[in-house]
């Protein structure tokens, strides 16, 4: 407990010296467009308190939380298919591939441009640009099943939803964590350039407004609300799920 | 329960090798006929097909030609107990043997099993815990959680030592005699197959097929007797010169 607590320690003064040397910075430049972190964190108060901020974190969030479980659904049956079945994998591989190496950015336009600018556009956006990796993780979960175990579950008759849900299942959870952490991070990202291109809420179209105001306390306020969102999401629920469903070992 | 008559006619199995070279036939012209009840040991050298034979047999291995029949002709009960115990290392070894059991099984069927096997204390224990010699009882209480009518073991006791290995022969035939199957031992161990088996089949080096049988009809305590054993065993080994 010692140790955990002096890492604690020694993690909260690092924090308080990047805080210490971006005020310091802040004095030296002196300039508008270069808040110090008192400002900031001021304006990050202030934004709270008016509801403001949290108004576009909200948006923000459902957005991810929906393309996010579109994506590992999704993706998820996909890619555990391609994994059995040779066929569909030879099949639906170089369209994989193809959409691995599209850029977010062009996915966003286009369905902007097909679909309107609207909700269904942004959330399919970003669902679509987090898919492929999901499908390839999978892939590659399904194909790595160990056989023996295979060989025992049929020898012993179990039942589809048996053999899915005790012997499958749990060879894939570590591959459904990678896909999801993987996941989340490239979402946190795409999401709000797809905000930014075609919608009028949330952390990314805020960011755009403040831009072209030139309001940088803002700005970063709004960066920062969104950063420690992602930690605790991250901290909060997908360290203790991982410690969860990796206990046997 | 019913018990279960198993013949076999196995015209040939083959492994397929890369772009059709270096194919391997593990079994060729393999037939022989097992009664209900019957405790039979598949005795033959290493790599002659014995467990690919137990693999057909349990239906796991369906890419072969011939037949194999089973009594009644439904589909029997299988309880397969593998060289390496292949538990579910995600599951305790309670949830390993309740996984195998039938809908509606009792409830305290798991645990009587587990009291048998000697494992109540390790029931919620992960399998990476248990020895090598535990597994392999739950491996054989998982075999029996099924009410198998054909019991199917592949050299369930190598890699243990000699004691251990005595034990879980008694512990088999005592799980045997409570809960009668017919059962198949693959095994390259002579003394195991004559302490054991009511009748051994003899099987060629690989493509595996049967050339002899010797049935033992001594009653298995007599077998204790080191000269009746000595006696088997030399009657095995000229079955297997000729």
């Amino acid at each position: 407990m010692t140790r955990f607590r002096a890492a604690l320690a020694g993690r909260a003064i690092s924090l308080l010296l990047l805080l210490a040397l971006w005020e310091g910075a802040a004095e030296l430049v002196h300039s508008r467009l270069f808040p110090g972190a008192v400002a900031v964190l001021g304006t990050l108060i202030d934004e709270l308190a008016n509801g403001e901020l949290l108004h576009h974190l909200d948006a923000t969030l459902l957005r991810v939380a929906a393309a996010f479980t579109v994506a590992m659904v999704v993706g998820s049956v996909i890619g555990i298919a391609m994994g059995f079945s040779r066929a569909l994998d030879t099949l639906l591989d170089s369209w994989i591939v193809l959409f691995l190496n599209l850029p977010a950015l062009v996915i966003a336009v286009l369905l902007y441009i097909w679909l309107g600018l609207t909700e269904a556009a942004a959330v399919g956006a970003v669902a679509l640009s987090k898919l492929p990796t999901v499908v390839v993780t999978l892939r590659e979960g399904t194909r790595a099943l160990d056989r023996d175990i295979a060989a025992m579950a049929r020898s012993f008759r179990l039942g589809f939803w048996r053999r899915f849900r005790h012997v499958v299942l749990p060879q894939l959870s570590p591959y459904f964590l990678i896909a999801s952490r993987s996941g989340l991070a490239l979402i946190w990202k795409i999401v709000l350039v797809v905000e930014l291109l075609g919608r009028s809420d949330g952390i990314g179209y805020e960011i755009q407004v403040f831009f072209q105001l030139f309001d940088i306390r803002r700005l970063i306020a709004y960066a920062l609300a969104f950063v420690a969102v992602v930690l605790a999401i991250e901290w909060g629920v997908l360290l203790p799920l991982e410690r969860r469903l990796l206990r046997w070992r | 329960m019913m018990t279960t008559e198993l013949t076999l006619d196995i015209a040939e199995k083959r492994y397929p090798g890369e772009n059709g070279r270096g194919a391997v036939i593990a079994l060729k012209g393999l037939r022989a006929r097992v009664s209900p009840n019957e405790f039979c040991a598949l005795f033959g050298p290493s790599g002659c097909g014995k467990s690919t034979l137990l693999n057909i047999i349990a239906g796991i291995d369906r890419s072969f030609l011939g037949k194999v029949g089973y009594g009644g002709g439904r589909i029997p009960c299988v309880g397969y107990v593998f060289q390496n115990p292949r538990l579910l290392p995600w599951r305790t070894v309670r949830e390993n043997i309740e996984l195998v059991q039938r809908r509606g099984a009792d409830p305290r069927a798991a645990d009587e099993l587990l009291g048998q096997v000697g494992l109540s204390e390790a029931a919620e224990s992960y399998p990476a815990r248990l020895s090598g010699g535990m597994a392999r009882r739950a491996s054989l209480a998982r075999a029996f959680a099924v009410e198998p009518d054909l019991l199917l073991l592949d050299e369930p006791f190598v890699s243990l030592d000699a004691a251990a290995a005595d034990r879980l022969r008694e512990l088999l035939l005592r799980l045997v005699s409570a809960q009668p199957a017919t059962v198949l031992l693959v095994t390259h161990d002579a003394e195991e197959a004559v302490t054991l088996a009511d009748r051994i089949l003899l099987l060629s080096p690989a493509p595996g097929r049967v050339l002899g049988e010797m049935p033992i009809p001594i009653p298995r305590e007599e077998r204790q007797n080191r000269s009746t054993l000595e006696k088997l065993l030399a009657e095995l080994g000229s079955l297997r010169t000729t």
